[in-house]
């Protein structure tokens, strides 16, 4: 295609077999496969039945297709005394995580807000506070967490967890809305302020149409967050009311009867689903959302 | 200035952030209809003043009025003020008809209102055919011209311009400068405009207040500022290129440094001293070159060091008296590096200033 005597002339050719593309290209092929890997393994062998399970090909494709562990998982596995699968799991997370991301993104982007513009004397000092309790590990506030819930009478219920998880998710929540309107023109503010906008007219007509893509940001943290938590779903509610990876560890950690592979994949992909669609979802939103999120451009 | 009331009076104001004082015991006049222009290098506080004017910063002490208002404590949407920015600050998510309206729909204002208002401002500004596109698709000038409509809708007496022209380039800068100055004569209002272009000063405003350091170096007409600088910093920091000074001896109204003489008796004094000490500031224009320099009062050689050409004109780098001295000649004069050239210089058109106290004299 390309001689060697050929004069310079417009745009340079470029080889494609050039070192850096193998390098490049070649990396992001085995990093892929590597993640690749054990979801194909996940998703093949919940494809299968028990017996050529046992026949232990665990890459080879399904020979025959049944549905059957994932109708199980879903409405019949057992888990303790109850044998009605992961669907009340499911719908138990649902009722935590619903209250949960919108009270946590409410308070936490109006937090942000007063932050970044509506400072305080020692809104600094505040903001230090709350942002060091990111840094503080779990497990020193989950006894003092229990009494507290007890108290107030919210031990082992949802609301209890709600609100659990509401806390927890406002350090960092805080940090991102306080940081994303601190970005914000000044100028676009005080324009607003000219303009007679008060605190909740500013914030609603002004800068939330404009912060879509921070909420969309702010929404996949809380959901993954909340949706796999596992430790404070254990520990904050009871049996009736576990989010669905509590469940999900009660199936495949059930220590009784012949383990199910195909039942516990088809489990583990179920209570994976919400996560994953929520990326495949706002994915495009998200990226969309930053490019056009241009304030003055 | 006038026996009326004032349009905006700021007395003895303040403003301290922690211990650094950004303005310190400012006071300021601006009459009816004024156009005011606010010029300074950045961090003199002259957006500072203006966004203490606007209700936008607290201040620490003193009080402003609007009209014959104490707005010191109001909010800037209570003070009658309509405010335009640098970077135009629309609210991007709105219509063009939404940005203009924003206030109007604040301040609970019938609908029928809004909209004749709304079109006034498009048609004074020639917006209309824009009303209902985002502010994301508008070029920048029609963007500054949407902020403009914003403050114009409100129907206040005082508008506020903080450096509106600075984001646009430079031809468009220049249309909007002159576009600006129609607005005004038309509409009348107060205007306090802030920038650091003494370009657009010169040419926009009725007064001029020179600001450094958070206090007013001075405060004039253009022709005031331009011509009787009050001190070596005003004198300095107007005119591009800026003025050729020159220090030296002052005695019985007569300047000398080395072999140069200038008798200044021509000179408008504000008090006739002798001092051991003085600057002597000379524009670059107002040194006469060619046959004109014959008949100046004060007549000696140079040689050229430097020229640059500017189109309109051409600018000569010299040496007098040992300092490098600058003059503006015609557009097409012809000289070249080493020539000799005769200049001519007019006392009574220069500058005197105390060297210790950089005050005129």
């Amino acid at each position: 295609m390309h001689n060697s005597d050929e004069v310079p002339n417009g745009t340079k050719p470029k080889k494609i077999f050039s070192r850096s593309n193998i390098i490049v290209y070649g990396t992001l092929l085995i990093i892929s496969i590597y993640y690749l890997l054990p979801l194909w393994v996940m998703v093949m062998t919940s494809l299968k039945g028990m017996p050529e399970i046992r026949m232990g090909n665990i890459f080879s494709p399904p020979l025959e297709v049944t549905f059957e562990p994932w109708v199980k998982a879903w409405s019949y596995a057992c888990t303790g005394i109850n044998c009605d699968g992961l669907s009340r799991g499911f719908w138990n997370s649902v009722q935590i995580l619903i209250p949960s991301l919108i009270l946590s993104i409410s308070v936490a982007s109006v937090n942000g807000y007063a932050l970044a513009n509506w400072k305080f004397k020692g809104s600094e000092v505040f903001f230090t506070i709350l942002i060091f309790g990111a840094f503080i590990p779990y497990q020193i506030m989950i006894y003092p967490i229990v009494i507290l819930l007890r108290e107030i009478g919210l031990m082992g219920s949802t609301a209890g967890l709600v609100l659990v998880h509401t806390i927890f998710g406002m350090p960092i929540l805080t940090l991102l809305f306080r940081n994303h309107f601190a970005a914000i023109p000044e100028e676009l503010f005080k324009a607003a302020r000219v303009d007679g906008a008060g605190f909740w007219g500013i914030y609603f007509k002004v800068l939330l149409p404009m912060s879509i893509p921070i909420f969309v940001v702010a929404m996949i943290l809380q959901v993954t967050g909340i949706w796999n938590d596992f430790l404070f779903g254990v520990i904050y509610t009871k049996p009736a009311t576990y989010p669905m990876t509590v469940q999900l560890n009660n199936i495949v950690n059930s220590v009784q009867g012949v383990k199910e592979y195909n039942v516990n994949m088809a489990a583990t992909l179920l209570t994976g689903l919400v996560p994953l669609a929520i990326y495949f979802v706002s994915g495009k939103l998200f990226v969309r959302g930053i490019a056009a999120g241009a304030v003055k451009g | 200035m006038s026996t009326k009331t004032p349009s905006v009076k700021v007395c003895d104001l303040d403003l301290q952030f922690g211990d650094i004082k950004v303005l310190q015991k400012l006071n300021l006049e601006i009459a009816q209809g004024e156009f005011l222009v606010l010029l300074g290098s950045s961090g003199c506080g002259k957006s500072t003043l203006l966004n203490c004017i606007a209700g936008l910063l607290d201040i620490s002490a003193g009080q402003i009025f609007i009209g014959d208002k104490n707005v010191t404590w109001s909010e800037p949407s209570e003070r009658g003020i309509g405010m335009v920015f640098q970077s135009y600050a629309l609210y991007p998510q709105m219509t063009v008809e939404g940005n203009l309206s924003f206030g109007l729909k604040n301040a609970r204002m019938p609908r029928d209102e809004i909209k004749s208002r709304v079109e006034r401002a498009a048609k004074i500004l020639q917006i209309e055919p824009l009303l209902n596109r985002k502010p994301g698709a508008l070029s920048g000038g029609q963007r500054q011209r949407v902020a403009i409509g914003r403050a114009l809708v409100r129907d206040v007496d005082v508008f506020l311009f903080d450096e509106p022209l600075s984001n646009l380039d430079a031809k468009l800068r220049v249309d909007l400068r002159v576009e600006l100055k129609l607005l005004h004569q038309r509409l009348k209002n107060t205007m306090i405009y802030v920038t650091h272009d003494q370009i657009e000063a010169m040419t926009l405003a009725d007064r001029i207040a020179i600001m450094k350091g958070g206090k007013i170096m001075q405060l004039g007409t253009p022709n005031e500022i331009y011509n009787h600088p009050k001190n070596l910093y005003v004198a300095d920091f107007i005119g591009s290129p800026s003025m050729n000074f020159l220090n030296g001896e002052l005695k019985d109204t007569k300047f000398t440094n080395g072999s140069l003489e200038l008798p200044m008796g021509s000179y408008q004094f504000i008090k006739k001293t002798n001092l051991k000490n003085v600057t002597i500031g000379i524009r670059p224009e107002h040194i006469i070159t060619g046959e004109l320099s014959k008949k100046a009062p004060v007549i000696t050689n140079v040689t050229i060091n430097l020229v640059e050409p500017m189109g309109s004109d051409t600018l000569v780098y010299a040496n007098l008296s040992d300092v490098q001295i600058r003059i503006r000649m015609e557009g097409n004069a012809k000289v070249k590096i080493g020539d000799r050239l005769e200049i001519g210089i007019d006392p009574s058109r220069a500058s005197l200033f105390d060297t210790q106290t950089e005050q005129r004299i």
